[in-house]
């Protein structure tokens, strides 16, 4: 057979194999923490596990609910932070700023995106906690230390907010001009034209842009935890510390092997946030298949 | 009587218009980008009559055609000088209100462009925009806008499903209907049958036709069989400039100009 013909079949195979790898990976850390959880859920009820909220290894007392709700506390608030803002952002960055400002603008939303996660917790503990802690609460008369949900969710904001708004901004930018034109033609203003047909049209893509922000909200690990306090509990107030999932497994990952169940505990906590991130995305796509029927 | 005064050549001179005419252009200058895309543009356009803008592509057409209901102010580093009248009110004028003037005149772009809504609020956004609540008075606007354009019947079962399930043809038809809703006085058309096929085509065409009787009509259009069709008169601009303006049959069957001339025949595209 020709050789070039050859290799044309052996870099078929070959990538489909390596592709074969790539989505075992993912089987396998299912797998991997699957097993691991086993011995916690034979020892306790799933139910039991996830509705608890006392949180005491030594007492063998292993309830989730602050960690999940710690989660849900950091991820809505940077989302309603960060959503109306970069929906806004983008909206001036396409429709209303000039091209030089905008080309000034997108490079340096990649260069945010790619500054690491420890620079913000640092900026979080420096700048963000004692604003809080020292300015926010005490209007709301609460003398705290500023170590809370609230700085976590404005310290997850603007992490996600470069992603977000590049997206929307290359969202935004796909609504055809014709489009702004048949309905500024009727007579409407500019911002008739953007609220009621550009995020009209858009509302899939913005939606796919939350989605994907709201994953890594939930993932983001370090500047969270920076800021976030780190008590077990469920947070009751904006101001209250709490504890999401992800910093969990990273401050006890070095001690969990000197306590029965704790091991099996951690990589449950693993295994919740795999779940939910990806019952979260499997989810979202299903919404935005329907959306996009619909326009 | 009126003349055009923009035109004062031998050939033009003898062109008289009923009524003053709704649009008059008058020194009009437009630079895209410092490049000079429309040059010193006079022009009456006559009332209740279609009148085509043909010509190359990149002649500036479709420049002049969007200078009317100033859709080029979205564009960036554009420059307009001189003056456009619609009834005798400068649509330039630094005290001009847009949204006003472009209410005036419905646009119809080469391809359609449904609002992403259902096909009543297509129909019903103009009026809403401009204040009008009464859920009857829209029902009512849309059932006439509708019947005008010829696709009521074709769609009254399904006013609340999205505009986009219609066929290119019938989309195309629901943009006109859209934009009369907003009771406009002038019709623009921008190569507005281009993405259609034959059948749509000449539904569009002689909707036009029989509309002109209650509109100024000024299409822009690069196939001179359908200026031939549809138009009373006859705009040909090269380079950005006027080169012949006349009744139809003057224009494309005795053409004055050479280049006219040779674009008529076919030797420039």
């Amino acid at each position: 057979m020709n050789i070039r013909l050859i290799k044309d079949s052996i870099i078929q195979k070959v990538s489909a194999l390596l592709l074969l790898l790539a989505l075992s990976v993912v089987l396998l850390i299912v797998f991997g923490l699957g097993s691991k959880s086993l011995p916690l859920l034979q020892d306790q009820s799933i139910w039991d596990i996830l509705s608890q909220s006392v949180w005491s290894p030594l007492k063998g007392d292993f309830g989730f609910l602050p960690f999940i709700m710690g989660t849900v506390w950091v991820t809505l608030i940077s989302l309603c932070i960060a959503v109306p803002l970069c929906i806004l952002a983008s909206v001036y960055l396409v429709e209303y700023a000039s091209a030089r400002l905008r080309n000034f603008v997108l490079p340096l939303m990649n260069v945010l995106a790619a500054i690491p996660p420890v620079l913000y917790g640092v900026w979080g503990v420096l700048f963000v906690v004692p604003i809080v802690g020292g300015w926010v609460a005490p209007l709301f008369g609460l003398s705290v230390t500023g170590y809370s949900v609230f700085s976590g969710g404005i310290v997850l904001a603007v992490m996600i907010f470069p992603i977000m708004i590049s997206i929307m901004v290359e969202v935004l930018q796909t609504i055809p001009q014709d489009l702004k034109f048949a309905s500024l033609s009727l007579g409407a203003t500019k911002w008739e034209t953007i609220q009621k047909v550009i995020l009209k049209k858009a509302k899939p893509g913005i939606i796919a842009a939350i989605v994907l922000a709201i994953s890594r909200a939930f993932g983001e690990t370090i500047a969270v935890l920076m800021v976030c306090g780190n008590i077990p509990q469920v947070p009751k107030s904006l101001f209250d510390a709490g504890y999401p999932i992800p910093a969990l497994i990273a401050n006890n990952f070095g001690e969990m092997m000197s306590i029965p169940l704790y091991d099996s505990a951690l990589m449950f906590a693993a295994l919740l946030l795999f779940v939910i991130i990806f019952g979260f995305n499997l989810i979202s796509r299903l919404i935005l298949n329907r959306l996009e029927d619909k326009i | 009587m009126y003349t055009y005064p923009g035109i004062e050549t031998e050939e033009t001179q003898d062109i008289i218009l009923p009524a003053a005419p709704h649009i008059q252009i008058k020194d009009l200058n437009v630079h895209i980008e410092g490049k000079h895309i429309l040059k010193n543009i006079n022009l009456d356009i006559p009332n209740n009559s279609v009148t085509s803008i043909i010509g190359p592509s990149g002649c500036g057409k479709t420049t002049l055609l969007k200078t009317l209901n100033r859709l080029m102010d979205d564009s960036k580093n554009v420059a307009v000088s001189g003056s456009v009248l619609v009834n005798g009110e400068d649509i330039y004028a630094k005290d001009a209100e847009v949204t006003h003037i472009r209410k005036k005149m419905g646009l119809l772009s080469q391809r359609p462009f449904p609002l992403p809504m259902s096909i009543f609020d297509n129909i019903a956004y103009g009026p809403r925009i401009h204040g009008e609540r009464n859920k009857k008075v829209l029902a009512e606007i849309v059932e006439t806008q509708l019947k005008n354009v010829g696709l009521w019947d074709e769609v009254k079962d399904r006013l609340d499903s999205s505009a986009t399930g219609l066929s290119i043809g019938q989309q195309q038809r629901l943009c006109l209907a859209r934009g009369l809703a907003v009771q406009p006085e002038i019709i623009l058309g921008d190569e507005s049958t281009s993405a259609l096929d034959p059948i749509s085509t000449q539904t569009i065409e002689n909707l036009l036709i029989e509309l002109k009787k209650d509109y100024t009509i000024v299409l822009v259009t690069h196939i001179l069989r359908q200026a031939r069709r549809v138009s009373d008169y006859i705009l040909f601009v090269y380079n950005g400039e006027i080169v012949e303006f006349g009744k139809t049959e003057d224009v494309l069957l005795y053409p004055k100009n050479e280049i006219t001339q040779q674009y008529v025949k076919g030797f420039i595209s």
